[in-house]
């Protein structure tokens, strides 16, 4: 906790983890490292990798891995040849004991996290799939490799929940990376050792480890007990058979401390009982109580704060409820995030058919196709050859998922701003409660005073958007270029991941705000028209609601320089809006 | 077979217990949809639900574990017990745990591609649906689920029969098994369809004081350390639960409904609009059987309102406008209908 050499400790605490996770990968979970491919990261790995067992596996699960190598499948060559089914183990089976490395963790979609969040749970998977029925031991700890550049690009949640550690890595300088401050190879050997034999925790620590959880808002139970078990392997590093209090300090600053940072929107439940940010010391005069249950009392309290002068300073200070009250808006996604998702849905089984080229053929559907003809067809079995014919084709479906993502951009400038505010979150919930139907994410864009801020990112989750949106700032210029050109921008890396994106601006077009943040009318306007022509350009859907209460001649030139539909609507409501948005969307009803 | 976190050892959650139990103790009500944030138990108490339920008694070497006393008529062609002797073994109820990822052919069943090739038999391969039969068949992340696998699913639940039809087979088949799903609703809506397929809904939330997140960890960690004896110190507890069951499992059907309680049901479920009757049928079930679990005769208007919020949750009309939230407003009309 140096400050004045930043980089030195963050340095350290990664490699802490790097050591601990060595010592404890299936307890611990793994760990989710930020930064792009970098030396840094490159020196981390290998510090990690000469940390772990020596014969512990080290797998590599590519992004866009199937189920059959991810969990398993059959193995076909091994199968005919042996005229049974032979069961061919997943990369998650093959690293027992080891570590699953998830190169571009931040792009991974729900559905592998939540393979490897029922894998990381229950330290084993249950294979059901082409015929075969089995349980495989999968006790694994994962690297989870997040080369998100936006703040708002991570890594699944459900997956970084069962994770101990976060690092940042990104702001490590390229060169000088001290390779040798931490504990020999031997130690952690050692530690691994004397793992299972430190004695249970006391109490105090962990209720130590629950207060500072709960202080910095993280509710999920899963990260004390995480930091409770990153403290038991600092005690076995260190070569004890106890916990201590400075263990569990430590353990808290690299595994709650991360999450509190991470997670300060969601917190607003629990910081409203404000967190004491300055632990009391031993405060009541001994003599005032009766000593015997201020002991115990004391111990905790004492922990406590260890853990709190183990925390980074800044952190507790950016919880506290005056420090802005609201979400910590989103920025826009940047052009860094340009890579096509080659996105090829999910298999939903198969139909039969011809195989065109491309058309991946189901082995094991096919033959079971063939099976039931094959005396008819003649030999087959007593031949020992299996006749397949081109009816027994059995060809992989997938589904490319029509998803549709609508981008309210809402003016929120002036004193007209709290209603359209609040018609514009209306709107938003009305069309998330039937998200599932119509299979549509929708986002929320406010632009006011000089900027332009995404409150909501794309979700589906009407939870998720009420948690948002709940406080909506107003008032200000109207910098209608910014709020064109953020929504431009998530509307493009929108329909990069494969979703039809639909813009939908709420405003009355006044514009006084130019893109470089300077007042005037003039250039305000000259830059938005500038902005809204690229909208058309880029053929992005988009509806344009004049909410002026006397809309003026001239007041659709925003819209027809986006191409969008124009609706004037001085009367606002969050059903007239939604009106607009479904009669733009056919499949939404 | 890894050992499970006993039943009793889970810290709060009551309603996601009492929700779990009443469906073992009636499992006609229609199953159970847990929702809830990250690291709240959803999945360790549904999986330690296995280890207190009742054995059953099913014929030795059926593939659908054939209950002795019924079912015999639905039981396949080619039952090892309709062929041979009518032996009669106790198994463990079947909790089915589906895995994310399960191919159609493993849920439903089907030819037996080992038997075809090698001997040129045309045999049924059962799945998981036939595994699940009189026993719980569990689904975490239900939200993330292929479309097509829970539109199959809720089918067979409903029907209480499996029907295949493939690759020349034509089989049918007992499956009769309580439904588990588990969601976070932070991770997207359910259909209403969907929803409304499953008897009781429960929310489960992180505990909210300190004392019970303290409990939650420490009991975590005993278990980690040393699974056998933690198990053990619980075994005791278990047990009575499991006889709990099995004891209300033989009072439901005698438990007696009054009018009074079934128009106070009735006027509740008018009173918040929930649509259908299937509210008023599941909410007088899961009474009855909250009933049977506490040793009552007769089912009272205090078990009405505990099971009020559970069954009629997710069967209300949601204006999503509305801040409060369904179960506020259940707890409105209960505190309305029968006074706070």
């Amino acid at each position: 906790m140096t400050v004045a050499a930043p980089e030195s400790s963050v340095w350290e605490d990664a490699i802490l983890a790097a050591t601990l996770f060595a010592i404890d990968p299936a307890g611990l979970g793994g760990v989710a490292v930020r930064g792009g491919p970098a030396p840094p990261r490159d020196a981390w790995m290998s510090v990690l990798k000469a940390r772990l067992a020596a014969d512990a596996p080290v797998r590599r699960a590519p992004l866009h891995i199937e189920d059959d190598r991810l969990l398993g499948g059959l193995d076909l060559a091994a199968s005919l040849a042996a005229g049974r089914p032979i069961a061919q183990r997943g990369v998650l089976a093959e690293s027992d004991g080891g570590v699953v490395i998830l190169p571009m963790a931040e792009r991974m979609d729900d559905a592998t996290a939540a393979r490897l969040s029922s894998a990381l749970d229950r330290g084993e998977i249950a294979v059901e799939r082409e015929g075969l029925a089995e349980r495989q031991a999968a006790h694994i700890g994962v690297v989870a490799l997040d080369d998100g550049a936006e703040p708002d690009e991570h890594p699944p949640a459900a997956l970084l929940e069962r994770l101990a550690f976060r690092l940042d890595l990104s702001g490590l300088p390229a060169r000088g990376v001290a390779l040798d401050s931490a504990p020999e190879v031997a130690a952690v050997a050692q530690a691994r050792a004397r793992l299972p034999k430190v004695k249970p925790p006391p109490g105090e620590i962990i209720e130590a480890l629950c207060a500072t959880a709960q202080m910095l808002g993280v509710g999920s139970a899963r990260a004390p007990i995480l930091a409770l078990r990153a403290a038991r392997a600092l005690a076995a590093l260190d070569g004890r058979g106890v916990i201590l209090a400075e263990d569990a300090a430590l353990a808290a600053r690299l595994v709650l401390g991360p999450r509190a940072l991470h997670a300060p929107a969601d917190s607003e439940a629990q910081s409203e009982t404000p967190p004491e940010s300055d632990p009391p010391p031993p405060d009541n005069p001994p003599d005032a109580q009766p000593p015997t249950d201020q002991q115990p009392l004391n111990e905790t309290d004492l922990i406590i704060a260890a853990i709190q002068a183990a925390l980074p300073e800044d952190l507790l200070a950016s919880l506290k409820p005056d420090n802005g009250g609201r979400a910590r808006p989103a920025r826009a996604r940047g052009e860094g995030a340009k890579a096509k998702l080659a996105r090829r849905g999910r298999p939903v089984g198969t139909r039969p058919g011809a195989r065109r080229s491309g058309d991946r053929l189901n082995l094991v559907e096919t033959l079971r196709a063939a099976t039931p003809w094959q005396k008819l067809r003649g030999g087959g079995l007593d031949s020992g050859r299996v006749q397949v014919r081109q009816e027994d084709f059995r060809i992989r479906r997938f589904v490319q998922r029509t998803e549709s993502t609508t981008i309210f951009v809402v003016d929120a400038s002036g004193s007209a701003a709290f209603q359209r505010l609040a018609e514009a979150k209306g709107a938003v919930e009305l069309l998330l409660a039937k998200a599932y139907v119509t299979r549509t994410r929708v986002a929320l864009i406010a632009f006011r005073g000089l900027d332009a801020d995404i409150l909501l990112p794309p979700t589906r989750s009407l939870t998720r958007a009420k948690r948002r949106l709940a406080d909506l700032p107003g008032g200000g210029g109207t910098p209608l270029a910014a709020g064109i050109e953020i929504a431009l921008r998530l509307a493009l890396l929108e329909r990069a991941a494969d979703r039809a994106p639909l813009l939908v601006f709420l405003t009355d077009g006044r514009a006084n705000i130019g893109r470089d943040g300077a007042p005037g009318r003039h250039a305000a306007e000259t830059d938005a028209l500038l902005v809204a022509r690229l909208v058309r350009d880029s053929g992005i859907a988009a509806a344009y609601i004049d909410t002026s209460a006397r809309p003026q001649p001239g007041g659709d030139r925003f819209a027809l320089a986006m191409g969008a539909a124009y609706a004037p609507l001085p009367y606002l409501n969050a059903g007239a809006v939604q009106g607009v948005v479904d009669a733009l969307r056919p499949g939404a009803r | 077979m890894r050992l499970a976190y006993p039943f009793s050892a889970i810290v709060g959650q009551d309603e996601m217990k009492l929700a779990l139990l009443i469906s073992a103790a009636d499992p006609g009500i229609g199953g159970v949809m847990v929702f809830g944030d990250r690291g709240t138990g959803k999945s360790t108490a549904v999986r330690a639900l296995a280890a207190l339920l009742p054995k059953l008694d099913a014929f030795r070497g059926c593939p659908f574990h054939c209950d002795p006393k019924a079912d015999r008529a639905l039981c396949g062609a080619d039952c090892p017990a309709r062929a041979g002797g009518d032996q009669v073994e106790q198994i463990p109820t079947p909790v089915v745990d589906m895995p994310l990822g399960a191919t159609e052919d493993r849920v439903v069943g089907a030819l037996d591609l080992e038997r075809a090739l090698t001997r040129g038999e045309k045999r049924f391969e059962p799945g998981l649906l036939a595994r699940a039969h009189r026993g719980f068949l569990y689904i975490d992340e239900v939200n993330l689920l292929e479309d097509h696998l829970v539109d199959l699913l809720l089918d067979v639940a409903a029907s209480g029969e499996n029907v295949v039809e493939r690759e020349g087979l034509s089989v049918r088949h007992p499956a009769r098994f309580v439904l588990i799903g588990s969601g976070n609703p932070e991770e997207g809506e359910l259909r209403p369809q969907l929803l409304d397929r499953f008897g009781l809904s429960v929310e489960v939330r992180t505990p909210s004081t300190l004392g019970d997140r303290v409990e939650v960890v420490r009991r975590r960690d005993a278990f980690d350390r040393d699974p056998a004896a933690f198990s053990a110190n619980w075994a005791a507890a278990d047990k009575a639960i499991g006889e709990q069951i099995v004891g209300a499992r033989e009072r439901v059907r005698v438990t007696e409904v009054s009018d009074a309680v079934l128009e106070a049901a009735s006027r509740l479920c008018m009173a918040i609009g929930s649509d259908g009757l299937r509210g008023e049928l599941t909410i007088v079930r899961a009474a009855r059987a909250l009933a049977a679990l506490d040793g009552a005769e007769t089912v009272s208007h205090d078990h009405i309102r505990r099971v009020a919020p559970m069954a009629l949750r997710h069967r209300l009309r949601r204006n999503p406008l509305d801040e409060g939230g369904s179960t506020v407003r259940i707890e409105r009309a209960v505190s309305e209908l029968f006074g706070a």
